[in-house]
């Protein structure tokens, strides 16, 4: 048990790293969906916990992270005619290396944190930091609306990554988690469906005074 | 001595083999029936008995270098464990193989500079370009095996009875090295993502471009050198990737020629799905290999 579930945390890191150094788009929303996926089904495997109510935690998650929202960021690709390359502030390699850096800061972070002695496993709590960091990496340095809300979920899977650690205490928690994830996708496609709109107009202007000037 | 005879085999003989095994599991994919699987030792043997155009712009550094890079490239094979029992070694043997490869580059990079040729002068900054990117993974390689078997000599890293225990103690890490040398092996060995061995388009070329101008028996040498610099670092991924420690050395050493076998048909499907990447994201591909082992490390240090 332990044994997979550091090997599932280890593949959650990799697919920072995948979503941090690939250019195509529809690529990087299938690994935050492949990441959403593992996540959910991680309760599981720290608790050892199987039932309705163990389904219940599980259940919604991956169905949300793994089908739901990347099937509306596609239906966004599609219907909103974005061009299906990243183009980052900052190059690919750059950014891999600051992913890097902030695997390391989050291991180095995780040894001074005041966690409970019997901490699951060891990956959990600097798997969950490196994830929000990457998180903030794809905010701050992608310029299309459709990879910002890209690392706003990347983000968002870090935060649940660290809640498992809270799951015996507040299961509760979780559930609310998994409806803030619904929330979340219907906010953020109004945004993005905003965003794009004004975006395209905005582009044009901006292309037309270029001109002009 | 027994054992060194079987080391210097492998070494020496099955490096063309390998690349038989990849071409016809390319030709698999694509329904040809393919090119015989000894065909790179015809090829050799015809090139070995053509005679020799050498440019009068030459000066020896011309020949030297397909020389010094099979010459480097088999004594590195000497350092990483071929056969059932340990043959050279000292300790930090392992960065003095990395080097020896270095130093065939070098050497490959300085005989297409001595043509004079700007085209095979760009092939050899492409090569020295990527290699200095190709370096540190296997360095970083290198460090998470020391640390993990303690040993010093690559012998001692790379056995069996050392990798076997690792893979129960530090599995996801040795996972990430083996992806991270994996892309290495392909860079070095001008493998599809990097680099087609098949074609000639000027454009692309990294490896090829290098060695326009090296005809008959240096280009054979240039082609057995190539081989054989696939094979070591090949080696080095099947020591980690298949640590085979059954007991008995003889079926160890099946298992391990076995595992170059299914690694270089591996690289033949790799070759077959994969299409050719832009140049420009070269780079982006083998610091993703060195984000990988570096985190490797991480893993390990904790």
């Amino acid at each position: 048990m332990e044994a997979l579930l550091d090997l599932l945390l280890v593949a959650i890191v990799l697919l920072n790293f995948f979503v941090l150094g690939t250019s195509r788009l529809r690529a990087v929303i299938r690994a935050v969906g492949a990441q959403g996926v593992i996540l959910g089904v991680l309760p599981l495997l720290a608790h050892g916990a199987a039932g309705p109510r163990a389904l219940l935690v599980v259940l919604p998650p991956v169905l949300l992270k793994g089908i739901v929202i990347p099937a509306m960021l596609m239906r966004a690709l599609r219907t909103a005619q974005i061009k299906r390359e990243v183009e980052p502030f900052l190059g690919f390699a750059p950014s891999l290396v600051l992913g890097a850096l902030g695997m390391a800061a989050a291991l180095a972070l995780s040894q001074q944190l005041p966690l409970l002695p019997g901490q699951r496993s060891g990956l959990v709590v600097p798997a969950s930091l490196a994830t929000v960091l990457v998180g903030f990496v794809l905010l701050t340095t992608r310029l299309k609306a459709i990879t910002q809300v890209l690392g706003y979920l990347v983000l968002e899977n870090g935060i649940f990554l660290f809640g498992l650690l809270l799951m015996e205490a507040m299961p509760f928690l979780l559930e609310i988690a998994a409806l803030l994830d619904l929330f979340v996708a219907i906010f953020v496609m109004g945004i993005i469906l905003n965003h794009i709109s004004r975006e395209f107009s905005d582009i044009d202007t901006q292309h037309l005074s270029a001109l002009r000037e | 001595m027994a054992s060194a005879l079987l080391h210097l085999g492998v070494l020496l003989l099955l490096p063309p083999l390998l690349l038989g095994v990849a071409n016809r599991t390319k030709s698999w994919f694509s329904g040809r029936k393919g090119p015989p699987l000894f065909q790179a030792y015809f090829d050799l043997a015809r090139l070995l008995r053509k005679g020799l155009v050498v440019s009068r712009t030459t000066t020896a550094v011309f020949p030297a270098g397909p020389l010094v890079a099979l010459a480097a490239a088999v004594l590195a094979g000497l350092l990483v464990p071929l056969g059932p029992a340990p043959l050279l070694g000292f300790a930090g043997d392992a960065v003095a193989a990395v080097y020896l490869l270095a130093l065939g580059r070098f050497f490959t990079a300085a005989a297409a500079l001595d043509t004079g040729s700007a085209f095979e002068g760009m092939g050899a900054a492409r090569e020295v370009s990527f290699a200095s990117m190709a370096e540190p993974v296997v360095f970083l390689a290198f460090l998470c095996l020391t640390r993990l078997s303690g040993g010093l000599t690559l012998s001692a890293m790379l056995s069996p009875g050392h990798m076997a225990p690792a893979w129960s103690a530090a599995g996801p890490s040795l996972a990430l090295l083996a992806a991270s040398v994996f892309v290495v092996l392909l860079a070095e060995g001008c493998r599809i993502p990097f680099d087609d061995p098949n074609t000639h388009l000027e454009l692309t070329m990294i490896h090829e471009v290098m060695v326009l101008d090296h005809s008959g028996p240096l280009f054979g040498l240039v082609l057995y050198g190539a081989a054989v610099k696939f094979l070591v670092l090949g080696a080095v991924l099947v020591r980690i990737a298949v640590p085979a420690a059954t007991g008995s050395p003889w079926l160890d050493q099946a298992a391990f020629v076995a595992g170059l076998l299914a690694l270089a048909a591996g690289v033949g499907v790799v070759e077959s799905v994969m299409a050719r990447l832009r140049l420009t994201h070269v780079p982006t591909l083998l610091t993703a290999a060195g984000v990988l082992s570096g985190f490797a490390f991480l893993l390990l240090l904790r």
